[in-house]
């Protein structure tokens, strides 16, 4: 075996309240497609930011070329030869594909100083050459396709002399015919002896194209080994296989009548032919991987975006929203994923935030009246959430990401709804406003609301569902019993291609 | 607990640019008035507050676009086009009363504030661009109302010109509409519905529309605000300066701005207060009416307001980023 091009040791990483990376172990030699493997917020993009200096780690040490190396910003890393080559793509598109491939190192005529645009591209033309890539180098990046794109940026890492190039999900945003030529650069780059460090959800791709592996699971090493010596079922138990140490809170299993029915529902280029009911009293996991397009699902379910394809039914009566008054005058509450983007009026106080769902409600003619309704509603669903803060009076961007999150919670329960879609509610809160959630989730499942819950950890998913939807790259994999559901046949769902042959047919 | 300091520093921030911004009169007063002891009389006082009592009015509304997360540039050109049809209808039905004049004045202010307003919202155009064509349209259309002449004083009824000079309790009628507009408003901005939706939108418009706010309507409400407040300031401008002229209120916009900058309102929209504008625009009328006191001349007076803007808006970011700092701090600690 080759000798190792970079070690990580020990790395660990620690974000406030949370162990992003606790002691992991990652070896890369050069020539080797490495592939990492682990769900979402298993700490792979954490250890990529921490490889290209955007990241500094908390304690352990990388190894770079037998010699240890502490990347202070970006440039460091990129100077010492480690390339990403990020998932959206990040590029200047009104420039061409040479002034894009240069930019940051340009090349200078010795004599003149100045910019040497023939010797760039020609230079470019060569790298394009090299990876057999049909672009002409005046092009505009704008012009063209997103493959190509990605293939550029490849060619930028090569021409930066790149010895270890990073691909974050390359493979998420092409078709099967682009994926092919892209496989056949990896392939290129592995021959001209670079190291790649493959990170993918798609098991086909890491078994077509990778030689090693390495799990993470929760921020921590799990395993490594030969790609070619192992199968999909070790790699998915590595994943998922973690002891249930963590108690969830029972609800009564009695399911209501229906509220609401979704039939062959569809939204062009994001999620297509979903189908599932929803009753009283009812907590259904949604689960899926990244891009297997949960959040547009309830987006759509919610009014914020439109469907273009299937019919809802609320209470039997058709249902098509147009925005978010709608589906909440209907008796809908989405908590969105991302709390400070989508959920909070950051610069508003806690009180303001809360009222805002309910301010039709509490107000007379167009007027709240500050000392009355408006300080008793805030007060009897704030410390229903029991959020820690100095008064209502603060502004919600002084809080704790836990305790947002209860600020949230509180908004919505303020509107009484029949039906309550959670979008990863518990994502980077701590364990104690962990457990207030999903005790939260089970209080409103108790009192008959149907709840809709997005969550990508598995334990999560199965221990608060009554029944979970499984998704992947936009279709319904699998309906299946929590009872019965395993976290590997949730797992399968997620990633397996044979399901999803069976929703074609 | 931590909690404690934050309540303590939130409140702080909170009434930061506002104290900040008394302590700074007090500190310009001082030396203004022990070079010249006139400067503090009844009469001066009385002087800078009629003059700054417009500018509050329309930097009132500039307020609401800002905080919404847009900026009206045409505000001068609605004054101008409202001052310059009551001047007219003034001077041509001379028995119209001064009270139906304002009412036109606002009346023209909605109707232009409205056009803004839908073009913003629906026509989604960016407001910068939208009042950068219509302070040029509103402008041309005054010159092709007026025909390209003047009101004088003596086309104006003897009523008209004495309405804001007026004194009601010992102060003008113009400071109490002033008065009584940064009340109202000052009830708008706090305990409306639609005020606190200003503060939403302008704060995180995607947040707003997860729970139902209307974006569009809101969005031509507060140009709708800002029109009907220039188009009474535009009938209070002909009556005080007793004429109506094509380029009056030119550049007015920026007098505007500065004094919700210097108030604090956050430039990106969703922070703010009335009661900052108001000491903004007090500010702005105490540094203006001091120049010639301390015997600094009239051209100065441009390059000051500049500098003071530039001030208060390097202000606003230090602030923000200590803020940030200090938040990410505790968060950590």
């Amino acid at each position: 075996m080759p000798n190792a091009l970079l070690e990580v040791h020990n790395l660990t990483k620690i974000f406030p309240g949370i162990r992003a990376l606790d002691d992991v172990h990652l070896t890369l030699r050069s020539g080797e497609v490495h592939a990492l493997i682990g769900e979402n917020g298993a700490g792979k993009s954490t250890l990529v930011k921490v490889l290209t200096g955007v990241y500094i780690p908390t304690s352990g040490t990388l190894t770079f070329e037998g010699k240890e190396v502490a990347f202070r910003n970006a440039l460091d890393a990129q100077a010492s030869g480690i390339v990403a080559i990020h998932q959206e793509a990040s590029m200047f598109p009104e420039l061409t594909v040479t002034e894009n491939i240069f930019m940051g190192h340009h090349l200078r005529n010795p004599r003149t100083k100045k910019l040497d645009w023939k010797a760039m591209t020609e230079q470019t033309r060569q790298l394009l050459a090299r990876m057999q890539l049909d672009i002409d180098p005046d092009t505009l990046v704008k012009n063209l396709s997103v493959a190509k794109r990605h293939m550029v940026e490849i060619t930028k890492a090569l021409s930066l002399d790149a010895k270890l190039v990073i691909m974050d999900e390359p493979t998420s945003a092409l078709t099967g015919r682009e994926v092919e030529d892209l496989f056949r650069i990896v392939r290129s780059l592995k021959e001209q002896g670079k190291a790649i460090l493959f990170i993918s959800h798609k098991f086909d791709e890491i078994f077509t194209i990778c030689d090693y592996y390495t799990v993470f699971r929760d921020g921590q090493y799990i395993g490594e080994g030969k790609v070619a010596e192992s199968n999909e079922d070790a790699i998915i138990n590595m994943m998922i296989g973690r002891s249930i140490d963590q108690l969830y809170p029972e609800h009564q299993k009695q399911k209501g009548k229906e509220v609401l029915r979704i039939e062959k529902l569809c939204q062009l280029g994001a999620f297509k032919d979903i189908s599932f009911t929803l009753h009283e009293g009812e907590v259904l996991g949604l689960f899926g991987l990244v891009g297997a397009g949960r959040s547009e699902v309830v987006r759509t379910i919610f009014g914020i975006d439109k469907s273009s394809g299937g019919s809802m039914h609320l209470l039997g009566e058709p249902f098509k929203p147009k925005g978010a008054k709608e589906s909440m005058r209907r008796g809908i509450a989405l908590v969105p994923e991302d709390r400070q983007k989508q959920g909070l009026v950051l610069k508003m106080s806690l009180t303001n935030n809360i009222s805002l769902p309910v301010l039709k409600q509490l107000s007379f003619k167009g007027m709240v009246t500050s000392a009355g309704k408006e300080r008793t509603y805030v007060q009897c669903h704030g410390n229903q959430m029991e959020i820690k803060s100095a008064g209502y009076h603060v502004d919600a961007e002084t809080l704790s990401g836990g305790n947002q999150q209860k600020v949230v919670l509180a908004k919505w329960i303020g509107t009484s709804p029949k039906i309550l879609i959670l979008d990863e509610p518990t994502k980077g809160i701590d364990v104690a406003t962990k457990a207030a959630v999903h005790q939260f989730v089970c209080d409103m499942a108790q009192k008959g609301v149907a709840v809709i819950l997005i969550s990508s950890e598995l334990p999560e998913i199965l221990g608060m569902s009554d029944r979970i939807l499984v998704m992947h790259e936009g279709y319904q994999t699998a309906i299946l019993d929590a009872r019965k559901a395993t976290a590997e046949s949730v797992m399968k769902a997620a990633i397996a291609t044979t399901v999803m042959e069976d929703t074609h047919a | 607990m931590p909690d404690h300091s934050f309540a303590s520093f939130a409140k702080k921030a909170f009434a930061r640019r506002e104290s900040t911004l008394i302590l700074l009169l007090f500190v310009l007063l001082v030396p203004i008035s022990v070079r010249s002891p006139q400067f503090l009389s009844m009469k001066n006082i009385s002087t800078i507050l009629n003059d700054m009592a417009i500018l509050s009015i329309v930097a009132i509304g500039e307020f609401y676009v800002i905080l919404s997360g847009g900026i009206d540039l045409s505000v001068g050109s609605i004054i101008a086009f409202s001052g310059m049809a009551c001047g007219m209808v003034n001077e041509s039905y001379p028995q119209v009363s001064p009270a139906l004049l304002l009412l036109l004045g606002i009346v023209i202010g909605l109707a232009m504030g409205l056009v803004n307003g839908i073009l913003v919202a629906y026509g989604k155009i960016p407001p910068i661009i939208t009042t950068l064509g219509t302070v040029n349209i509103y402008r041309g259309m005054t010159f092709l109302l007026s025909k390209g002449t003047w009101v004088t004083a003596h086309e104006m009824t003897p009523a008209y010109i004495a309405l804001p000079r007026t004194t009601f309790l010992g102060i003008s009628i113009l400071l109490w509409i002033a008065f009584f507009v940064i009340a109202l408003c000052y009830y708008f901005s706090r305990f409306t519905r639609t005020g606190r939706e200003i503060y939403a939108i302008g704060g995180n418009p995607t947040a707003a529309k997860f729970v139902g706010v209307d974006e569009n309507r809101v969005r031509v409400v507060v140009f709708l605000v800002s029109g009907a407040l220039c188009g009474l300031a535009g009938a209070l401008w002909t009556a005080r300066y007793a004429s109506a002229v094509n380029e009056m209120a030119t550049g007015f916009e920026m007098q505007a701005v500065a004094a919700c900058v210097l108030g604090g309102v956050n430039f990106s929209g969703g922070a703010g207060g009335i009661i900052g504008v108001v000491l903004g625009t007090l500010f702005l009328g105490v540094v203006t009416n001091a120049l010639p006191v301390i015997y600094l001349s009239v051209f100065w007076q441009t390059c000051v307001q500049g500098l003071i803007i530039l001030l208060a808006l390097t202000l606003n970011t230090l602030s923000d980023q200590h803020k940030n700092k200090k938040l990410l701090a505790q968060r950590r600690g």
